[in-house]
Parts: structure tokens; sequence; C-alpha cells
């Protein structure tokens, strides 16, 4: 019944952190390291794209989202992501027409990872109980128009 | 703007408040009740707190969601090696809150507080973990990356022998 995530390691997680790495690891090899880590401590450098990552891992949010919360333009802030897309340090996906953006593969912060690995179990958890309040909503109605019969 | 906020009250958030503590927040469809009912009766709770993505297998629960009530939680797929979790519900409100010890580690653990909080007919969940010292929240991210490594022994395991299962 523990919260912490020690109990519970994700298998999904661990293959998505491990893959992560291996991937940056690749990246840095491949790349000879210069160019990626260019790209990584250009994305660092700046408060408001180090604030976007403290957010992500927190939980996936949109541009919008993401322009609203740090108070700039669509535009501003989609510079800002690409930066950090570039970098690895951010993942997106466009649904329709929303752009929504995680935390990428190559995490750089221990406690970013933590975080986000804490909050990875507690999601898969939250969306399996929404399956099983579902349920209970479900069993409540029949009751109900049995009731009413 | 209806569907933003939607997608917004299901999300999962997770802050630490401070060195010792973590919050995590997520919003239900459906009255506090409901919530509180699958958090308390162990047929339902199993079906969530393990969810099949995370690979792993719950092999007993026992839940005496009440203050002053105990719980215990047997993972892993070998009966010969065991992993408990176990403690005891300091308090518990109905529909409202739940608060639980985590004894498991035989040293002063964390405490986990879970409020359920109605509006409109959803839910806002509002879970917090207090541990004893900031060592012992970094020990808790310690410990699971060693229990990912275990996992991976798991799943290397289960690659190599697809027949074994």
């Amino acid at each position: 019944m523990r919260a912490g995530i020690g109990t519970l390691p994700t298998t999904r997680a661990v293959v998505g952190i491990r893959v992560g790495r291996d991937a940056c690891i690749l990246n840095h090899m491949v790349q000879h390291s210069a160019t990626h880590f260019n790209a990584s401590f250009a994305a660092l450098a700046d408060a408001t794209r180090r604030g976007v990552l403290d957010q992500l891992a927190r939980g996936d949010a949109s541009i919008t989202d993401l322009a609203d919360r740090f108070e700039m333009t669509l535009t501003g802030m989609k510079k800002h992501v690409g930066v950090l897309e570039v970098a690895g340090l951010v993942t997106t996906e466009k649904v329709g027409r929303v752009r929504t953006c995680r935390i990428g593969p190559c995490r750089l912060e221990e406690e970013l990872e933590w975080i986000a690995r804490y909050r990875e179990v507690w999601d898969a958890r939250f969306e399996a109980l929404d399956g099983v309040i579902d349920e209970l909503k479900r069993q409540e109605k029949a009751r109900g128009r049995k009731k009413r019969k | 703007m209806a569907g933003r906020s939607e997608s917004e009250s299901r999300r999962t958030t997770v802050r630490k408040t401070s060195e010792r503590e973590v919050v995590v927040t997520r919003t239900f469809d459906a009255p506090a009740r409901l919530v509180f009912e699958a958090w308390s009766r162990p047929e339902l709770f199993r079906k969530w707190w393990v969810p099949r993505s995370l690979g792993m297998t719950l092999r007993s629960c026992e839940l005496d969601v009440r203050t002053g009530g105990s719980y215990r939680l047997v993972f892993g797929d070998d009966p010969a090696n065991p992993m408990a979790f176990f403690g005891k519900y300091l308090e518990v409100v109905p529909d409202q809150r739940i608060v639980w010890t985590n004894e498991e580690s035989g040293e002063p653990g964390s405490v986990t507080t879970v409020t359920f909080e109605e509006r409109d007919g959803r839910t806002l969940l509002v879970m917090s973990e207090l541990y004893p010292t900031k060592e012992a929240l970094d020990a808790a991210g310690t410990g699971a990356q060693e229990a990912l490594h275990e996992t991976f022994g798991q799943l290397d395991e289960l690659l190599a022998e697809p027949s074994a299962r």
C-alpha cells in the first residue's frame, strides 16, 4: 500500500527509461557528443526552458498550456519547445490540433527523473482506477433502472 | 475550452512540496463515494493498484479500511521470494479521507494521506506522501531503481523462456 514508487517498478517505465538512456548514450557516441552536448547545454541555459522541463516532469502539457503558464505567445513557446526537442529533452506529438509535450529520452536531472517515474506509476494506476469507477457507475445506473421498474 | 479542461482534469500531477513530501493530484469523473469505494474494497482495489502495464503480480491483498485497521499486500511471481507491504490505517473518514502508514522498511516509514473532495459530481483526489526525512524520500527513489533492475531481471528471464509461463 506504500505509495512510493519503490514498491511498484513499472516494466513500461523501465523500458522507456532504459531505451531513452541507451539512445542518449548512442547519440553521444555517434555524434562524438559535441553537437548533442551543445544542444543540451543551449537548451538548459535558458530559465524558461528549465521551467518548461520542470513543468513537464510533473505532467504532460500542450504548447498552449505552457504558453499560458509562462505568460508568453504561442510562437515564443513553440521556439523554446523546439530547442528542447532538438536536444532530446522533450518529445512532442500532435493529435488533432493539439501538440502535447512530454519529457524526452535524454533526462539530465535526477530529481526530474524521480518525479517523472513517480508520476508514471500513478498515472497508470489512475487510468486503471477510471475503469473500475466507470464499472461502479454502470452498476449503480443498472440498479437505479431496476428500482424504477 | 471545454475539451481542454476535460483533459486537464484527468491529468495526474506530481510535485514535491518540501524535501520530505510529494503530492499527487487527479480528478475523477464520479462522486467521492464511488472513488472511496474503489480504494476501500479489496476486490476493486487490486484491479487498479497493480494495472497490467506495471507488469507485477499481486499475490494477495488484505485491507481493513477503518481507523486502526491494517493492510497487507504481497507481490511477486515467486512464492519463495514474496515482497510484502503493510501498515496501519491511522484515520479513515468514509468518502473523504484515508491516512495510512508504510511500515515494511522496518524503520519509521512514510505516512500517506489521500483526500477526496467532491465538486459538481466530480472528485478531486489529493494524495500526499510524507517521509520522516529527506534521506528517506531520496532513498525511496534509490529503492525504486534497485527494484527496477530486479524487474529487468524478471523480464530477461521471461524473454529467455517464453514457454515458462
